[in-house]
């Protein structure tokens, strides 16, 4: 391929070492250095993609991160593609599939772009006025072409298959940016002997460097300098270098989070290496060297393909050799451009003319112009543009005394524009740093900082390399310094450097209807000067509002380009000062940061933990479907050959009602209450009365919060005087645990009690069901386990199938039951050990489906699922177990305030549905009326629902408001398409008696 | 992340070691029943949230697991001090004196 716009021997890139990729199916070669930005336009092609909203042709218009137009769709094979790529950061490699975004069916002819024509129809605010009536259309006419215009680029399908690894990293002076800033500030910092870190986003450590190779600093022309300089740095071994390294976040107490691109750049991906490292980087002091962005000037037509910005025209033809057109004309409000402009002319590139918008132009400028035969139209505007695919014309106009004359056009093949430079604050306003206006720089400088940090070079509006260079070594000595080292301020000596100054322009002054141009702002959110104007007509008065109004600096681009412009221009709009109206907020990320590198490890398996008991093997083993219950996984059910669900458990209700079921409730928080004041902490704590429970007895426990409402339950067993077997609801263990340790440290720390939580320690065994006494009697050494010897409730400390245990008499079902805790590394052998024993009296395995059904049979509650944090123990029917004698525990005064005693209040009830085979929805609502109209006054909702396989029907549980004032009462739960009615019942309805634990 | 001083370790953390626990020097009553139901609505609900420095409390739940009081600017987020459960409140006059 030719690269008709390459200089030969011209820039960084590796002219020796062709690279080719694809674009759009379209096989193109560029030179080992390029991006797939200056590559493209080494061959010529400006047009790189399709605008947002109106579907307009775009180039490239930077060479940078902060890129708004040229996004791509970067490939490398299955699951491997990204959308919004910025084609000026990604290098080429060979073999690299690139695609344009947002056209159809193709890039150079799209349908979209009738958007263009009907421009005067959707201005901003579109959304907000167009899409509100009638109601019916938004499911089927608005919301689906909202979701179709949305977004740019198209989302992977396929999982991701690379990795992203993760780091820590301390040092004592982190530095953003390693332009000339960046560098002394290293050296500075290296040279003290200082921890120092050194991060550049680009491919190449430099920064403007890269595009100035005319300035001389230290008698060497700038590219030796900095490959001295680098040189130097790496023979530091306090000093680590970082290129393709983003700071994508400044946070607090100097925390800097790094996003380092380790293999996109690479023909050949490394077995088994990470894509990108995220690093999360404390810092002493943080340089924050990130220099300028240059802004576009505001013109109709301004976002033509080949109208770009005049430094990165400058990047692309000094770091790649790439003339980005061969007639180029320029537009400018500063004086920086000029020097672009006679870069290109030195390097064969005609230079039609530079327009600048100010009457007065230094005169070493335009006498250094009129030399090189450029034809130099100051007091100037740019009054238009035309080409279709690339622009072919510029309109300029003299401009005297507020009135634009006549235009005229010139032929160019690139239009390069200038609106003066933006420092980068990106990351110190992430710190919520100040910034104040300048009128001098025309910009917005650092002002109040909130963390350790400095910030040199052109982020603080000095512009030039010797500046940079000494203002960088200023900051790397003093952030060196702040660790304890003696650093010295380097001075260097810098011939040919080109600083300037310019003025701050609004949209450019125009003889034509201001009402009809499209002179853009924000290029990658198609937002343009009079959608501002008429955000501020409309209304808007703060900047946020403008922002939100017309999504100006809303894109993945966050404004980079367009923020100062549109507030220019929202500004005057205002009859304002722009630091009167004042600035948006930016937020991390500085750049768009790949899902990958931020979930890191956390993904599949590992996004979290998944606790497993000692039995949980054996469950597997066995078939059980397993359920996530908080973060462990439990066994749901235990399928046999040819069972659904519903069959299984029906199955597994039946063994326990009539034989013996074993269940694994190893997961059962606990919590070892031990000490002189156990009792006097548990009465406290627990609603019930604890103080004259004997040892060797277990009670039922209810926990309220403050608030009088129900946090937790669950059986504690009192083992000795002062020692308490606590437990919890599986999900509540940390909570309850959190919650004791409170009140324990900080309202009571007189008391003599230690808290300990044991969940894991014990593997907990369930024996429920009218053969558990026959099971459980031979592996029991020494005990009597007759009703009178160990009743319900009773707890022992002794020895089960030859392993210490805790063995409680309860029950979770209504039938006879035990819970045996052994130390967890017994668990599996314990649990085969019944098993075994349990063959003779017909035991199966059940699971936790068949353990939710068994209790609400007989109407116990599951905290979180029939009560939700508004409910108390009157609400719930457990007002006996409020201890009547006892004057404090916590929740009680709430108990008697007036909401709390007051009628009405939802209760939990039994629901009884006419159709007994219907089993009624979990969170379905309850209404006393069907035929009341819509929407219609709910009375409550069904908390637990199930098929009673003990009954043969379907039972519910609900809470609904006075519900045990209406007993007998039939209420209706409408359903789609039907209204099913229930009555009300007592919540327990089996062996509602308790006759069965009495054996 | 915030780095955050447990003053019962005497280390300065990373934050994913703590848990926030709500506004500090909020004592319970010792006698709860005793209060009218206005009395106990303040305790139960009322906050200062204030803008500026916040008396509050931590827990070092991943760490040695005590509650802790804490002076936190509510703008910037930056602890003034911490200080062990049970201390008086802090005089913050004093605090900024010692500091200049």
């Amino acid at each position: 391929m030719s690269q008709p716009f390459r200089i030969a021997g011209h820039g960084r890139v590796d002219h020796a070492q062709p690279v080719r990729f694809t674009f759009d199916g379209r096989t193109v070669e560029g030179r080992r250095g390029d991006t797939v930005a200056s590559a493209l336009l080494a061959n010529g092609i400006h047009l790189m993609g399709r605008s947002f909203k109106y579907h307009r042709p775009r180039g490239v218009v930077s060479a940078g991160s902060e890129e708004p137009n040229a996004l791509i769709g970067t490939s490398r094979g299955p699951g491997r593609f990204e959308p919004n790529t910025r084609a000026t950061m990604q290098e080429v490699r060979q073999g690299l599939t690139a695609e344009s975004q947002n056209k159809w069916p193709s890039l150079s002819f799209d349908v979209g772009a009738i958007n263009d024509r009907l421009g005067r129809f959707i201005p901003a605010g579109f959304y907000y006025k167009t899409f509100k009536w009638p109601r019916s259309f938004w499911d089927k006419v608005y919301e689906p072409f909202i979701r179709q215009a949305a977004g740019l680029g198209k989302s992977p399908t396929e999982a991701d298959p690379d990795h992203y690894a993760s780091r820590h990293l301390h040092c004592d002076v982190l530095i953003v940016g390693g332009g000339p800033a960046g560098l002394a500030a290293a050296l500075a910092a290296g040279q003290s002997g200082a921890e120092t870190v050194l991060v550049d986003e680009q491919a190449e450590i430099g920064g403007t460097l890269l595009s100035e190779p005319g300035v001389r600093i230290e008698g060497q022309g700038a590219w030796d300098w900095l490959a001295a300089a680098l040189a130097e740095l790496r023979t530091m071994p306090n000093v680590r270098l970082m290129s393709r390294t983003t700071a994508i976040g400044y946070y607090h107490q100097n925390m800097v989070g790094l996003c380092e691109r380790l293999t996109d750049h690479l023909d050949v991906l490394p077995e088994g290496a990470p894509r990108e490292r995220l690093w999360r980087v404390r810092a002493g002091q943080v340089v924050l060297a990130q220099g300028a962005i240059e802004k576009p000037l505001v013109f109709d037509g301004n976002d033509r393909p080949g109208v770009m910005l005049a430094g990165a025209a400058q990047t692309f033809l000094h770091r790649f050799g790439v003339k980005v057109g061969n007639r180029v004309a320029v537009v400018t409000s500063h004086d920086s451009a000029w020097h672009g402009a006679f870069d290109l002319a030195h390097a064969g590139v005609k230079v039609a003319a530079i327009v600048d918008v100010r009457a007065e132009v230094p005169r070493v400028l335009t006498a250094r112009a009129e030399a090189l035969g450029i034809e130099v139209l100051t007091g100037h505007t740019v009054t238009g543009t035309t080409g279709r695919l690339r622009v072919a014309t510029v309109r300029v106009n003299p401009v005297q005394g507020g009135r634009v004359g006549a235009g005229r056009t010139i032929a160019c093949d690139a239009l390069l524009m200038c609106g003066g430079w933006t420092p980068s604050l990106h990351l110190f306003s992430h710190t919520k740093g100040s910034l104040a206006w300048d009128a001098e720089a025309g910009a917005f400088l650092p002002d109040r900082k909130t963390e350790e940090c400095e910030i040199a070079g052109a982020g603080r509006g000095l512009w030039g390399v010797a500046a940079a260079l000494e203002d960088g070594a200023r900051a790397g000595a003093a952030a060196a310094k702040a660790p304890g080292r003696v650093a010295g301020v380097g001075t260097f000596a810098v011939e040919g450097d080109r600083t300037g100054s310019g003025v701050v322009a609004k949209e450019l002054p125009t003889d034509r209807d201001a009402g009809l141009a499209k002179a853009f702002i924000d290029f990658q959110n198609d937002v343009t000067a009079k959608d501002i104007r008429l955000a501020v007509r409309e209304g808007m008065r703060s900047i946020e509002h403008v922002k939100r109004y017309t999504t100006n600096g809303m894109a993945t681009d966050q404004g980079k380009l367009s923020n100062i412009n549109g507030l220019m221009i929202a500004a005057d709009a205002l009859g304002k000062e722009a630091p009167a109206v004042g600035l948006t907020t930016f937020r991390p990320p500085y750049t768009p940061t790949t899902f990958g590198a931020l979930a890191n490890l956390r993904k599949g398996r590992h996004f979290e933990v998944t606790r497993r008991t000692a039995i949980d093997a054996w469950a597997e083993a066995t078939g059980a479907v397993f359920e996530p219950v908080s973060l462990w996984r439990r066994a749901w059910y235990f399928p046999q050959a040819g069972e659904d669900m519903h069959k299984a458990v029906a199955r597994e209700c039946r063994a326990v009602r009539t034989a013996v079921g074993m269940f694994d409730a190893s997961t059962l928080g606990k919590i070892e209450v031990m000490g002189p004041d156990a009792a006097t902490f548990l009465e406290r704590m627990y609603t019930n009365p604890w103080a004259k429970l004997q040892p060797g007895r277990c009670r039922y426990g209810l926990l309220l919060g403050e608030d009088g409402f129900i946090r937790d339950d669950g059986v504690i067993g009192r083992l000795a005087a002062d020692k308490f077997h606590v437990t919890t609801t599986t999900g509540g263990a940390a909570r309850v645990l959190n919650m004791m340790e409170d009140y324990l440290q900080t309202e009571w720390p007189d008391l003599d009690v230690w808290l300990t939580s044991t969940t894991e320690q014990w593997a907990v065994v369930a024996l429920q069901g009218p053969n558990a006494r026959k099971l459980l009697e031979p592996l029991v050494e020494g005990l009597d386990l007759s009703d009178d010897a160990f009743p319900h409730m009773a707890v022992v400390e002794c020895t089960v199938a030859g392993f210490p245990a805790r063995l409680f008499r309860v029950s979770f079902t209504g039938e006879l039951g035990f819970e045996v805790n052994v130390p967890a590394r017994h668990g599996r052998a314990l649990w085969e050990a019944l098993w075994q024993a349990g063959q003779a009296h017909g035991v199966v395995p059940y699971g936790t489906e068949t353990m939710h059904v068994l209790r609400a049979e007989k109407g116990f509650i599951i905290v979180g699922q029939d009560t939700d944090g508004t409910v108390t123990p009157q609400d719930a029917g457990l007002g006996w177990a409020i201890g009547k004698a006892k004057t404090d525990f916590v929740g009680k005064r709430s108990l008697a305030r007036p909401d709390i005693v007051a009628k009405g209040r939802k209760q939990l009830v039994g629901l009884l549905t006419e159709d007994p085979a219907v089993v009624l929805e979990e969170g379905a609502q309850i209404v006393a009326d069907p035929n009341q109209p819509i929407p219609m006054t709910m009375i409550g909702h069904v908390t637990s629902s199930y098929w009673s396989e003990a009954l043969g029907r379907s039972i519910a549980m609900a809470l609904v408001e006075g519900g045990r004032d209406r007993m007998g009462e039939v209420l209706h739960i409408p359903m789609p398409g039907r209204t099913l009615r229930a009555k009300v019942t007592v919540p327990n309805f089996v062996d509602p008696d308790g006759q069965k634990l009495k054996v | 992340m915030l780095l955050i001083h447990c003053p019962y370790c005497d280390e300065t953390l990373p934050e994913p070691e703590f848990a926030y626990a709500g506004e500090a020097h909020i004592a319970r009553p010792a006698d709860p029943m005793a209060l009218s139901d206005e009395e106990w609505r303040d305790f139960l609900f009322i906050r200062s949230n204030p803008r500026g420095n916040h008396f509050e409390r931590w827990r070092h739940v991943n760490g040695c697991g005590r509650f802790f009081n804490a002076v936190r600017d509510t703008v910037s987020d930056k602890f003034a001090m911490t200080y062990r459960a049970g201390e008086p409140r802090p005089n913050l006059d004093a605090l900024k004196e010692a500091a200049e």
